[in-house]
């Protein structure tokens, strides 16, 4: 099998501008892209750095950027690409994280990030005399979170942390679903409480990119929805992202559909002064350009059921 | 080809301009739409966050009054919508044991989904079943030296289990075929299937601000005339709030946003006000001038 790898190149210290190098190669069906680099480092140019070792994706050290999509290098078939993508693949280091050299980044943000949200029990006090049993089935809730490999693909892609570097980003909260939800942890609400604050779950734009490239199936932004769910639940509301889903629920059991305005000011909050007065502006602009909503939209004729089927679910 | 067809709340709301003109696209390419006017809203990915089941519930409610009127495929043209309702669909048609219970919930107003209906957005049904080649025969008004930057949004193309990639995996390229089919020209930058912001923009303000700039900047650096989208919460971001993400870069972007049935429409000869592009709060006047579009 033929494929051109376009490999980014870049050291920071030289301090040129990153360059792609192409190397041809012929590779066996069975190379990974792994392979392939190994391959180049070994013959061609061993000045290529690079970060692998397990080679069998357990150990979450390759990840990198394989046509523009984070990557484990040791678990993608060249094949596989080149049959759907074509023969030429690019290689670029991680996004959203400093380029130490090559395909290396310094992932110190990154752990960062997992250590704020606690990772570790909190469990009870005094020690058990006896190892603590769990149920079966809290443990499967917990295995895709357990899952994770630390292996930075999806921070790497995250579509928030591009602009926003606060952001505490889907591997460290996929890792807090996993304390939050631990039946061994006993500090469940200080964590619901933290991962409420700014910056923490409401920060996620629910734009899927972690799920779509995870290796590990950890799918974090559903984690990031659970905890919003349990953080409501436990009663930490007093924050913008409750209220935009609240405003969803209320609009729909009064009309059946989104009533735009309402969901707005709801959202922002009415007695939020600043952002009441920065609407104004943008409610003028859609009214001059005929796109204001209905101000006063009517109901679906069958909005009894609607209300019917949110009353029996209990939402309220 | 008859379809169910769910418009979405945003359609008639916050972007006025799309649903006329979704209509006279559907009609003059020969889709006809029987709109499910007791439908409700999907819950756009944000109702779920507090009630994940009641989004299931409610989804299902629209597949089963579609499914009453004897159709097997629901169209939409929000992207949003498509991947909420292809995500429901998924779910439900997965577990037949979770659909009994969803639909325990629907039987006392007569209704139940059984699992038949294939979820489809305008862009799909353009290309799989217009198809590309009879497209190009209707064109009357190719949009030629029209430069088109692509712009997904995130419903249309994540997670692709859900949205069918694996049968269709060009179903990532069909805006760029779809702008070639107008004549026009494609044009490549990597904002093209980020997220707009849209979902946070009364959350964190400032993210989903940066994102539009950042989008519209980088399409017009490679030399975008125009973008195009298949999501109508995607242009009330990156039209609607343009003129704030350029003030905050300092430098006026300008660069106007069509929704795709208005791509379509204006290469199939319609006029300005048939494309309602006044509506739009970027000025449309250049690629109105550029294209050779009737003004009224
Ligand atoms: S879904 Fe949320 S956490 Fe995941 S990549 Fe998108 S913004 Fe980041
Ligand atoms: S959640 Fe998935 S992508 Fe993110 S670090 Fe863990 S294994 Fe890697
Ligand atoms: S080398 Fe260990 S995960 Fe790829």
């Amino acid at each position: 099998m033929q494929a051109n790898l376009k490999i980014q190149r870049y050291d920071p210290e030289v301090g040129e501008e990153p360059r792609y190098d192409s190397h041809q190669l012929d590779l066996p069906e069975y190379a990974t892209v792994l392979d392939a680099l190994l391959q180049i480092r070994d013959d061609v140019d061993g000045s290529l750095a690079m970060r692998a070792s397990c080679r069998s994706a357990i150990c979450g050290s390759c990840s990198m950027r394989i046509n523009g999509e984070a990557r484990l290098a040791c678990k993608t078939l060249i094949a596989n690409i080149v049959q759907v993508e074509g023969a030429e693949v690019t290689i670029e280091p991680m996004g959203n994280m400093p380029v130490v050299k090559d395909l290396v980044v310094d992932m110190s943000m990154f752990w960062d990030k997992v250590q704020k949200i606690q990772p570790g029990l909190l469990p009870k006090t005094p020690e058990p005399e006896r190892e603590f049993i769990v149920s079966n089935d809290s443990m499967l809730d917990l295995a895709t979170a357990l899952n994770c490999i630390m292996c930075g693909a999806c921070v790497s892609d995250c579509t928030v942390l591009e602009v926003d570097k606060e952001f505490i980003g889907p591997a460290a909260l996929a890792k807090a679903y996993r304390f939050s939800n631990d039946p061994r942890d006993n500090a469940t609400d200080l964590r619901l409480d933290l991962y409420s604050q700014e910056n923490y779950i409401w920060s996620c734009t629910r734009c899927f990119q972690c799920v779509q490239v995870c290796p590990k199936d950890v799918a974090p932004m559903e984690k990031i929805m659970s905890l919003r769910k349990q953080t409501i639940e436990a009663g930490h509301t007093n924050n913008p992202g409750t209220r935009h889903t609240q405003a969803f629920a209320d609009s729909i059991r009064k009309t059946g559909r989104l009533d735009e305005i309402r969901l707005t000011v709801k959202a922002f909050g009415i007695t939020n002064i600043t952002a009441m007065i920065q609407l104004i502006p943008i409610g003028w602009r859609a009214f001059r350009h005929k796109k204001m909503p209905h101000l006063l939209p009517k109901s679906i004729s069958s909005i009894k059921n609607v209300r019917r089927i949110m009353d029996k679910l209990g939402n309220e | 080809m008859r379809y169910a067809f769910w418009p979405g709340c945003v359609s008639k709301g916050g972007t006025p301009e799309l649903y006329p003109t979704a209509t006279s696209v559907a009609e003059k390419v020969g889709m006809e739409l029987v709109e499910l006017d007791q439908a409700t809203c999907t819950g756009a990915g944000a109702l779920g966050e507090h009630d994940p089941k009641l989004v299931d519930v409610l989804n299902a409610r629209t597949f089963a009054l579609a499914e009453r009127e004897g159709l097997d495929t629901l169209l939409t043209i929000c992207s949003t919508c498509q991947g909420v309702m292809a995500a429901v669909n998924y779910r439900l048609r997965e577990q037949p044991e979770y659909l009994a219970e969803i639909n325990e919930t629907l039987r006392e107003e007569g209704l139940e989904y059984k699992g038949t209906l294939t979820v489809t957005h305008m862009m799909w049904a353009l290309v799989e079943e217009v198809g590309i080649d009879h497209l190009k025969t209707m064109v009357f008004r190719p949009l030629r030296g029209v430069k088109i930057a692509p712009f997904y949004g995130c419903y249309i193309l994540r997670p692709r289990y859900v949205l069918g990639m694996n049968e269709h995996p060009n179903r990532e390229n069909y805006l760029e075929k779809l702008i070639e089919a107008v004549g026009a020209e494609p044009v490549d930058y990597e904002g093209k299937s980020k997220c707009c912001g849209f979902p946070i923009l009364t959350i964190n303000n400032d993210t989903a601000v940066t994102m539009v700039g950042n989008h519209s900047s980088e399409a017009k650096e490679n030399g975008a005339h125009v973008m195009v989208t298949p999501c109508p919460l995607c242009h009330l971001n990156l039209d609607g709030y343009q003129p704030n993400a350029s003030s905050k870069r300092g430098n006026n972007i300008n660069l106007p946003v069509l929704h795709l049935p208005q791509m379509i429409g204006a290469a199939l000869g319609f006029n300005e006000t048939e494309l309602h592009l006044k509506r739009h709060i970027i000025s449309t006047d250049s690629f109105v001038e550029m294209s050779g579009i009737q003004r009224a």
